[in-house]
């Protein structure tokens, strides 16, 4: 695991949602969600405070955290782009629109830009298939969506 | 309020139900005649979609513009605004309906609110450009009853969604909600469960294993507490049918988990749910709190001795908790891989005592079994394979949306007659049913009446019920790969053949894609998953090689064009093509080399312009820009 320096202030957030959750190991995912709402992501000194909390090894939880593709061990961008690859985005195109947004933004899937503005990740199925290939950022979803229009929709978050 | 007798429901179904009336006898009379204001209709509602993909195009923004517009024009207290489920017509959302008229007003913006309100609301027209456009009359047909998507459904499952307002738990009352409870309570719970294997409702998550069985079996473990749990963890890429029912109609998935507690004497019930899915969360919040004020849920239900609630539980974004192992060891907190059964988790399921696991689209078929009897759900489907399935139909046709029709019905009705056919006139090719877990079915198979036995017959399954449909421009290797992909990155690694067959597997179909492929790898890859299927884990790895051996087994002559001719006919296979400019055809716009990213194309204006192949990275946007034709792709 890298180097990631959390402040104390966030360690004892921490702290209180293992708390609320009565430090139980039984509520892991749960604590892991509410943690991850509040601090962004579940960096290594968050997982190890969880593990002391809850009384399991440090292993534990990182085997949890790595097995859940909702959990992120790296912060997101202030924009978070997800790219829907459900079946019937696939069909309708969404591999171009994956490309042209990774070419777009500089970025591999999984990646932040420098800046910390835009992060790119796939997902599997919004349920919006009427509007595909569809992709969010933030909660804002854009359907029915061509490569060439993928540049102008980032230049909307360009402040 | 409290709801502590059978008489205090009934009373109170019958309050909601005059709320509800006038959008009952809407749909029990047609209205030619468009209603409005002043032409003397005293109340109207206004019904604009609240399910994910109507939202995802501002169906918020159009709900708020009603409510403003209809303050602004004083008609407030005549007239509702509602945000009921999905009405299933995703291709033509937002979907805004106004009763008593059943006015059925398609792809509205915003903006086109306020012409809505003055014209029909108030002066009883209808706004002819926002209504369904036939495109085999090429009329427009204001009801959707007469629309051909609506006229072959039936809708059992989704019977309330679009429908009812899914926060309010009265409009669910009103349509006999919470009655399947009321009257089981009163019964003896092996009479309840009795009807539930007559009905013969099979698991609509995949398998299809006949949930009175199930729930049979479950009765039989003893143990100082029981589970029922409902899984609400919809994993297949393209289906949406669960998440719709939890966002439209939340309550009869409450009321059905109480059903299945009273018979498998359980008092504790979990949704496990994919975070995924937050309107959905949101809409079951409402309902388990609304069902917790109204006494349905809590102690001494109904005034019983019957006492039940329910938890939601997280997933947090892995196709296998699906399985219903790993989805218990998820809800335990911890990574969710599945174990061999037995045990089943009948009789060792959450944290060791007896589970019965349920998915949505079963459950909430419950209710209306038990208020309209087994023998009237029997009655629709086939032999084997009883009641309706909700299907997702997507990908290239022209009628996206979630559609319910009795099992039985054909591939060929559901994509030609709901479906309205391929999009852009394209040839059909094939229809991906079971996900991940599934195949692709062809021509040939489009007069199979569809149910379990059929369609796992066909080399495909019914799966989750996702159906996406595939023409001409798609390559089938292609799709093998895509679903493999999606395998190898779920795949939860504990068991050999799955890890690292499926990972083999996935190397071999990359490498015909690209043009590298060997005669004998398509052999390798029918061992490979005859091998994975006998041997995984869980019934997940087992399916998993299903989309590569279906697509050998009906589209060989594709993979051996890969491999011997390098030719991918679709024009799919980056790697097998070759793009170049027709020097008669063009007429040197430009427009192909300012959109290409690569800058792989150069010339002069108003001369042919020339691709670089060195340069090109083959991503097709010169095709897409060209307005003469001259990309040529082989």
């Amino acid at each position: 695991m890298s180097e990631i320096k959390v402040s104390c202030e966030a360690l004892r957030q921490v702290e209180e949602i293992c708390r609320k959750f009565h430090n139980d190991p039984g509520e892991l995912i749960t604590i892991l969600h509410e943690t991850q709402n509040t601090l962004g992501y579940l960096p290594e000194p968050v997982q190890r405070v969880i593990a002391r909390e809850l009384g399991i090894s440090a292993q534990k939880v990182y085997g949890v955290v790595t097995f859940y593709s909702f959990f992120s061990m790296v912060p997101k961008g202030k924009y978070p782009v997800s790219v829907c690859l459900g079946t019937a985005c696939y069909v309708r195109g969404s591999d171009k629109v994956l490309e042209e947004f990774k070419r777009v933004l500089g970025i591999e899937v999984g990646e932040t830009t420098p800046d910390g503005k835009f992060s790119l990740d796939c997902l599997r199925c919004v349920g919006a298939c009427g509007l595909a290939p569809v992709a969010t950022i933030g909660e804002k979803v854009y359907g029915r969506l061509n490569p060439s229009d993928i540049k102008k929709i980032v230049a909307e978050f360009e402040d | 309020m409290k709801i502590n007798s059978a008489d205090a429901l009934e009373s109170i179904r019958r309050e909601a139900a005059l709320a509800l009336a006038v959008r009952e006898e809407s749909n029990l009379a047609v209205s030619e005649q468009s209603c409005g204001l002043e032409k003397g209709t005293p109340h109207m509602q206004i019904l604009c979609c609240g399910g994910t993909g109507c939202k995802a195009s501002e169906s918020a923004k159009i709900v708020e513009n009603f409510r403003s517009s209809l303050a602004a024009h004083g008609i407030a207290d005549k007239v509702e605004v509602l945000v009921p489920g999905c009405f299933g017509f995703c291709e033509k959302g937002p979907i805004v309906k106004i009763i008593p008229d059943n006015t059925f007003y398609t792809s509205v913006h915003p903006e086109d609110v306020e012409e809505i309100v003055t014209s029909h609301i108030i002066g009883g027209n209808r706004v002819e450009r926002l209504l369904y456009l036939d495109p085999g009359s090429g009329k427009h047909i204001s009801d959707s009853k007469h629309m051909n998507f609506y006229r072959k459904q039936l809708r059992i499952a989704l019977r309330n969604c679009g429908f009812i307002d899914p926060e309010n738990i009265l409009e669910y009352i009103a349509r006999d909600g919470y009655k399947a409870l009321s009257d089981s309570l009163n019964r003896d719970s092996l009479d309840v469960l009795a009807d539930i294997k007559a009905s013969g409702l099979r698991g609509r998550g995949g398998a299809g294993f006949p949930t009175g069985v199930k729930w049979e079996i479950a009765r039989k473990f003893d143990a100082p507490h029981k589970y029922v749990v409902c899984n609400a963890d919809e994993g297949d890429p393209g289906a949406f049918m669960d998440r719709s029912i939890m966002e439209g109609d939340p309550n009869s998935v409450i009321e059905a988990m109480m059903i299945c507690g009273y018979c498998i004497n359980a008092n504790h019930g979990l949704i496990y749910i994919r975070a995924e899915y937050p309107l959905a969360v949101h809409r079951l919040q409402v309902a388990i709190s609304q069902a917790r004020e109204y006494g349905l849920l809590g102690d001494h239900i109904l005034g019983t001795d019957f006492c039940f609630d329910i938890e939601i539980r997280y997933g947090a974004g892995a196709f296998v908790c699906g399985e219903e192992t790993a989805l218990i060891h998820s809800m335990e907190g911890k990574r969710g891989e599945p174990t061999l059964k037995p045990p089943f988790p009948a009789e060792a399921g959450y944290f060791g005592y007896p589970t019965n696991v349920n998915n949505v689209e079963t459950l909430a078929n419950v209710p209306v079994i038990l208020t309209k009897g087994p023998q009237w759900f029997s009655s629709i489907g086939t032999e084997k394979s009883k009641g309706t399935k909700v299907f997702a139909l997507a990908g290239k046709i022209n009628n996206v949306g979630l559609i319910e029709v009795p099992m039985g019905t054909t591939l060929r009705e559901i994509i030609y007659d709901i479906g309205g056919g391929v999009k852009g006139g394209k040839k059909f090719k094939a229809v991906q049913t079971g996900g991940p877990s599934g195949g692709c079915l062809t021509e040939k198979h489009l007069d199979i009446p569809i149910d379990y036995e059929s369609l796992a017959a066909a080399g495909s399954m019914m799966g989750s019920g996702g159906m996406i449909v595939m023409d001409e421009d798609d390559c089938m290797v292609s799709v093998a790969k895509f679903f493999l992909e999606f395998t190898v990155g779920e795949s939860c690694g504990k068991c050999t053949p799955c890890r690292i067959g499926n990972k083999r597997m996935l190397e071999i179909l990359t490498r015909i894609t690209e043009g590298r492929g060997k005669m004998e790898d398509i052999d390798t890859l029918e061992n490979l998953a005859k091998v994975i299927k006998d041997t995984a884990l869980c019934g997940l790895g087992q399916t998993s090689p299903n989309p590569v051996l279906s697509t050998i087994a009906n589209f060989r002559d594709e993979y051996e064009e890969h491999v011997k001719d390098h030719i991918c006919r679709a024009r799919k296979c980056k790697a097998l093509l070759t793009y170049s400019i027709d020097p008669v055809l063009c007429k040197g716009c430009s427009a192909c080399a300012r959109g290409c990213p690569a800058e792989a194309i150069a010339g002069e204006v108003r001369k042919p312009f020339v691709i670089n192949p060195e340069k090109c990275i083959r991503c097709g946007m010169c095709l897409s820009r060209c307005k003469f034709g001259a990309i040529r792709v082989i």
